[in-house]
C-alpha cells in the first residue's frame, strides 16, 4: 500500500509549557520522534522527565494551564495539535486509543461495560447498536475475559484489577484506532498479571496492526514489548534506537547509567552502577545539556550548548561527547 | 537458640476480622469475615544476613514486617530475638532492646513528619533512648548520621518537603540507624523510587549492612532487587511460605511451582527470548482462600491431595519447600 | 525560627491569595480595627461609662453629635443613665471579645483533645466521645449554653454567681462549641494515624500521648484555625444573645448584647441611637470575622489551590 506520509505519528520539536505565578515551566522541551504503523515505541524515563506530558499532549488531554507551546504533532500526515476541541475529540476516540495506569479512573463506574463499549463504537464507527454489541463481546473474548457474553453486563467494580485492565484495552481497541497511547499500563499490577497484559498487548498489536506508544519507567516491560525505545531526560529525548541497541549498547551516558543501575537476576555484582544526584526539577534545569552536572564525561561545550539528536552508528543520540568521539579519530561523521 | 541467630519466627499467624456493623449483621445476616493475612510462617535469620520476603499483593509480607517490629500483635505464634528475649517490644518500653529493631518504610513522603525538621526526626530515637544526652552531643550524632547516609549535616535544618524521594529515604535510614539497631526491617524501601535513585539507596543499604554487620528483613515484590541484596529468600503466597532458600539456589533451581511461575513472569531485561509459560488466573482474595494448598487452582501439577491438605514447609534437597508435588517427586526439572 | 516561618508565609500562595481578595482585606482591617479599639478602650474612650461616679442623669438621652441638641461630649449620644454610647461601645466590645476569645480557646482545647484521643485510640473510647458529641450537637448551642448557665446558677449560691459570671459564661459558650473541633480533628487524626511517620514513632517506642501531642497535633491544626475563626463569631453572637436575654453579663459590666437589650426599650420612643450603634458594631464585627473565616477556609483547602 503506497502512502503519502512517512510515518503514522510524527512529533516535531514538541514543547509543552506551564505558565505559573513564578514563571513559565517547560515540561517538554523540543521532543521529536516518529512512530511507524504497527510499531511499538517505548518512551522511557524517570519521574519528571516529561514522558506523560508528551503522551497527554498527543492525545489532547493536557490539563490547563499546561499547553502546547511549540512544535507539531502529525497523525498520518495531518496536523492534530492545532485542532479545535470538537475535531480533536473525534480523532481521539476514533484514531487514537488510550490506556492509562489506573483502570478505575479509565472506566466509568456507573455504566456497564456493555454500555461503554457500545457507546464508543456507535459514536466513532457509526455502526448499529446490535453490531456494536456483537463486536464488543468478540473483543472481550479476545482480550481474555471468560464468559464474555455474560460479563459484558457487569460494572467495572465487579472485575478484578487485571481483568479491568483487559477491559480498558478492549475499550481502547474497539474503535479500531491506528495508534494507542499506553501510559504506565502495567505499573499498578502484580508481576504475574503484568506478564499476561504485556503478552496481550503484543498479540493484539500484531493482529490489528495498531501502533503503540508505550510510556513507562519500567525498562523490563519495554524490553519485552517494544520494538524501539526513546529515552527521555528533563524534557528532552536523549537517545532513540532499537530496544536491543539502546539496552545493550546505549551510547548516551544517561542511558548507560540507567541500564547499569537496574539490578538483573544472574548478575552477581558487588555494587550497582549508580548515577549520583537526581533529575533536576522543572525549575532547575541546567544550561546546555541538562545531564551535564551528573555526567562523568562532561566537556565544556556540554555546559553551554544543548546537544541535538543525531544519528551516530546504531542509535540517535543527543550528546556532544558521542559526536566528539566519532568525529575525532574517524574524521567526518 | 544459638548465639548467632538474630530472629526466629515460629508458626506466626495474624488474622484480621472485618465485622460489618451490628445492624448489617442482624438485618442482612452477614457474618464476621476473617482475613488470614499471615497463616503460619516459620523462618529464622542469622546475624549479619539479609532475608527477603517476596510475593505479590495480598501475600502478607508487609504484615509479617509489622508483626516482627511490634506494630501488630500476633494472633498466635512466637517471635524471638537473639539472646532469648521473647517477643516484640511492648509499647512504651524503655528497655534498650526496643532500639535493636528498627524499620524503614515504603513511602518516602509519608514516613517523615512533614512538620518536623530533619534533625529532630533523626534525633528522635536518640532522645527517646537517653534523655540525658546534651544538645551538642545529639546534634553531633545527627550530623554524623546524615553524612553516613550521603546527606550533609547542614541538611538537618530543612524540612522533609525540601528533599526528593531518594533523599527522604536516606533520612529514614538515618533515623533507623540513630537507634543503634542490630536488626532492620525494610518494607519495600525502594519501590516508590526511580531506578537510578533505587540503585543509590540499594548500594547504601548494602554498604551499611557490611559496615555495621546489620541483619535485614527485606520486603519486596521486585525479584531483581531481591536477587541483588539478599542472602536468603522466602517466597510467600496468600499468607504462607512456599519456598525458603538461599538466593543463589532459589533463583538457579526454583522448586515450588509458584516460584517457577514468578521467575518466569518477570520481564526479561536480558531479552533471552524465552518461551513464556503464562499461568492464568489472579491471586485469590485472602478472605476466601482456596482449601488445601492455596496455589492449587492455578497450579498445573495440582492433584486431590493438593486440594485438601495444606503442605508444610519441609526440607528438600537443601531448600525448604511447601509442595506435595515436590515431595512426591512429581515435578519435572525446570528448563533453563 | 519565627522569622523563618514568617518569611515562608509571606512568600506563600496563602499570602498571595489574601492580598488578591479585597473583601478579605477589608474584613481583616475592620476586625483588626475593632479589636484594637476594644483593647485600647481605656485610652481612647471619653469616659469610663461604668463608673457610677462619672455619670450624671442630666446627660441622659443626648442624641448623636450630628443631630440638633447633640454635642461632642457624647458623639454617638448617651443612654438612659447618661452614659456616653461611644465609650460604652468600646468597653462593651471589650467584654464581648474577651468572652468570645476565651470561650473559643476553651472549646478548642476541649475539642482538639477529645478529637485526638477519639481518633487515635479508636474503639470504645471513640464511640463514647462521638456519641456524646452527637447528642450535644442535636441541641442548638444557645440551648446548651443556657442549660449550663442555669445549672451553674443553681449550684453556686447567689453572691458567688455574680463573681463567677464571667467564668460561667466562658464555660457555657465554650462547651457548646467543642464538638465541631473534635469532629474535624478526629477525622484528620484517623488519617494521620495510619501514615508511616506515626508507625515509625511507634517502632521507636514513643508513647501514645507523646505521639498524639508532638506528631499528630501539628499536622491536624490547620482546619482548627479556620473553625476557630468562625467559632469566634458564633461565640460573640451567643454571648450577645445570652446577655440580651438577661442571663449573660451583669448590667454593671455590659457587653454589646446588654447594650442592645437596654437600648431596645427606647427604640420606639425616639432614642434610636442607643440600640442602633451597638447593634451595628456587633453586626460588623461578626460579619468581618465570618468573612475572614471564609477566606481562611478556602485558602487552606488544598483541593482548591
Amino acid at each position: 500500500m503506497s502512502t503519502s506520509y512517512a510515518a503514522l505519528l510524527e512529533i516535531s520539536d514538541l514543547k509543552v509549557e506551564f505558565p505559573t505565578r513564578r514563571g513559565t515551566l517547560v515540561a517538554v522541551n523540543g521532543v521529536s520522534f516518529n512512530i511507524e504503523p504497527g510499531e511499538v515505541l517505548g518512551l522511557v524515563g524517570e519521574s519528571g522527565a516529561g514522558k506523560s506530558m508528551t503522551g497527554n499532549a498527543i492525545i489532547g488531554l493536557l490539563e490547563a494551564p499546561g499547553r502546547i507551546a511549540g512544535g507539531a504533532i502529525r497523525l498520518a500526515g495531518r496536523r492534530i495539535d492545532d485542532l479545535p476541541y470538537e475535531e480533536m475529540r473525534k480523532i481521539r476516540g476514533r484514531e487514537i486509543g488510550a490506556i492509562f495506569q489506573d483502570p478505575l479512573t479509565s472506566l466509568n463506574p456507573l455504566y456497564t461495560i456493555e454500555r461503554q463499549l457500545v457507546e464508543t463504537m456507535t459514536t466513532h464507527l457509526g455502526i448499529s447498536k446490535g453490531k456494536a454489541r456483537e463486536r464488543a463481546i468478540e473483543l472481550l473474548h479476545e482480550v481474555g475475559i471468560p464468559s464474555a457474553g455474560e460479563r459484558i453486563h457487569h460494572y467495572p467494580h465487579q472485575f478484578s484489577g487485571g481483568m479491568r485492565q483487559r477491559v480498558v484495552i478492549a475499550l481502547a481497541l474497539c474503535s479500531d484506532p491506528k495508534l494507542i497511547i499506553a501510559d504506565e499500563p502495567t505499573t499498578a499490577l502484580d508481576v504475574s498479571i503484568q506478564a499476561q497484559i504485556i503478552g496481550l498487548m503484543k498479540k493484539l498489536c500484531r493482529d490489528y496492526q495498531t501502533a503503540i506508544l508505550l510510556i513507562t519507567h519500567d525498562m523490563g516491560v519495554i524490553a519485552e514489548t517494544a520494538d524501539r525505545v526513546a529515552v527521555m531526560y528533563a524534557g528532552r529525548v536523549v537517545e532513540i534506537g532499537s530496544v536491543r541497541d539502546v539496552v545493550r549498547r546505549g551510547q548516551h551516558p544517561y542511558t548507560r547509567g540507567l541500564m547499569g543501575s537496574i539490578p538483573k537476576i544472574g548478575d552477581n555484582v558487588e555494587h550497582l552502577s549508580q548515577i549520583d544526584g537526581a533529575m533536576p526539577g522543572l525549575t532547575e534545569v541546567p544550561s546546555g545539556c541538562a545531564f551535564h552536572p551528573r555526567c562523568g564525561v562532561a566537556m565544556s561545550v556540554c555546559r553551554q550548548d544543548t546537544p541535538i539528536l543525531q544519528r551516530c552508528d546504531h542509535t540517535e543520540v543527543a550528546c556532544w561527547q558521542v559526536v566528539d568521539a566519532r568525529t575525532g579519530p574517524k574524521g567526518e561523521a | 537458640m544459638t548465639g548467632n541467630v538474630m530472629i526466629r519466627v515460629e508458626n506466626l499467624r495474624r488474622y484480621f476480622y472485618s465485622t460489618p456493623p451490628l445492624l448489617n449483621r442482624l438485618i442482612e445476616g452477614k457474618r464476621r469475615q476473617t482475613i488470614r493475612a499471615v497463616d503460619g510462617i516459620d523462618f529464622e535469620i542469622k546475624t549479619g544476613r539479609c532475608l527477603s520476603l517476596v510475593g505479590e499483593s495480598g501475600c502478607g509480607k508487609s504484615t509479617v514486617a509489622r508483626l516482627v517490629v511490634g506494630l501488630y500483635k500476633p494472633t498466635t505464634g512466637r517471635i524471638e530475638f537473639g539472646g532469648g528475649r521473647p517477643d516484640s517490644p511492648a509499647a512504651g518500653e524503655t528497655d534498650p532492646s526496643t532500639q535493636r529493631v528498627q524499620m524503614i518504610f515504603q513511602d518516602p513522603y509519608a514516613s517523615l513528619n512533614p512538620r518536623w525538621r530533619v534533625s529532630d526526626i533523626v534525633a528522635e530515637p536518640i532522645r527517646h533512648e537517653n534523655r540525658r544526652k546534651g544538645r551538642m552531643e545529639i546534634s553531633q550524632r545527627v550530623g554524623e548520621l546524615l553524612s553516613l547516609v550521603g546527606l550533609s549535616p547542614g541538611d538537618g535544618r530543612k524540612y522533609p518537603h525540601e528533599f526528593s524521594g531518594g533523599q527522604r529515604q536516606r533520612v529514614s535510614i538515618a533515623r533507623a540507624l540513630a537507634g543503634d539497631p542490630d536488626f532492620l526491617v525494610c518494607d519495600e524501601p525502594t519501590s516508590a523510587l526511580d531506578v537510578s535513585v533505587q540503585a543509590q539507596i540499594l548500594n547504601l543499604m548494602k554498604r551499611l549492612q557490611q559496615q555495621y554487620r546489620l541483619t535485614y528483613l527485606f520486603i519486596s515484590h521486585d525479584l531483581a532487587v531481591v536477587y541483588y541484596i539478599s542472602d536468603d529468600v522466602g517466597v510467600m503466597y496468600l499468607g504462607r511460605l512456599c519456598e525458603l532458600a538461599d538466593t543463589q539456589t532459589l533463583f538457579a533451581r526454583p522448586k515450588h511451582p509458584y516460584t517457577r511461575f514468578l521467575l518466569d513472569a518477570i520481564p526479561d531485561l536480558g531479552m533471552g527470548g524465552r518461551e513464556r509459560m503464562p499461568v492464568g488466573g489472579e491471586v485469590p482474595s485472602p478472605i476466601n482462600p482456596p482449601t488445601g494448598c492455596s496455589f492449587h487452582p492455578r497450579c498445573p501439577h495440582a492433584d486431590i491431595r493438593c486440594k485438601t491438605e495444606v503442605p508444610r514447609l519441609n526440607e528438600h534437597d537443601g531448600t525448604r519447600v511447601a509442595c506435595h508435588a515436590v515431595e512426591e517427586g512429581r515435578l519435572p526439572d525446570p528448563k533453563h | 525560627m519565627v522569622i523563618e516561618s514568617f518569611r515562608r508565609f509571606v512568600g506563600s500562595d496563602i499570602w498571595f491569595s489574601f492580598k488578591q481578595s479585597k473583601v478579605t482585606l477589608c474584613a481583616a482591617a475592620v476586625s483588626a480595627a475593632i479589636i484594637l479599639a476594644a483593647v485600647a478602650a481605656p485610652l481612647i474612650s471619653l469616659q469610663n461609662p461604668f463608673d457610677p461616679v462619672v455619670l450624671d442623669l442630666m446627660d441622659a438621652f443626648s442624641p448623636p453629635v450630628w443631630l440638633e441638641e447633640g454635642s461632642w461630649v457624647f458623639p454617638l449620644g448617651s443612654d438612659d443613665q447618661g452614659r456616653d454610647l461611644y465609650s460604652a461601645i468600646l468597653y462593651g466590645s471589650r467584654v464581648s471579645l474577651l468572652i468570645g476569645f476565651s470561650s473559643v480557646v476553651l472549646a478548642m482545647f476541649v475539642g482538639v483533645t477529645l478529637g485526638l484521643v477519639a481518633g487515635y485510640v479508636g474503639g470504645v473510647v471513640d464511640g463514647v466521645i462521638m456519641r456524646v458529641a452527637d447528642v450535644q450537637i442535636s441541641f442548638p448551642a444557645i440551648l446548651i449554653a443556657l442549660l449550663i448557665d442555669g445549672v451553674m446558677r443553681a449550684l453556686l449560691p447567689g453572691g458567688r454567681h455574680e463573681e463567677m459570671v464571667f467564668y460561667v459564661l466562658v464555660l457555657s459558650i465554650g462547651l457548646s462549641q467543642w464538638v465541631q473541633f473534635a469532629r474535624t480533628v478526629r477525622g484528620s487524626t484517623m488519617v494521620e494515624r495510619n501514615k508511616e511517620y506515626v508507625q515509625a514513632a511507634r517502632v521507636i517506642g514513643i508513647s501514645a500521648p507523646m505521639i498524639m501531642l508532638r506528631h499528630i497535633l501539628p499536622n491536624v491544626m490547620g482546619p482548627v484555625l479556620v473553625i476557630g475563626t468562625i467559632s469566634l463569631a458564633v461565640a460573640i453572637l451567643t454571648e450577645a444573645t445570652l446577655s440580651f436575654l438577661g442571663v449573660g453579663v451583669p448590667p454593671t459590666e455590659p457587653s454589646l448584647g446588654t447594650l442592645i437589650r437596654v437600648g431596645q426599650d427606647f427604640l420606639f420612643s425616639g432614642e434610636w441611637w442607643i440600640v442602633i450603634f451597638p447593634g451595628v458594631t456587633l453586626a460588623t464585627l461578626i460579619l468581618a470575622v465570618n468573612l475572614l473565616g471564609d477566606w481562611m477556609r478556602d485558602a487552606f483547602n488544598p483541593k482548591l489551590r
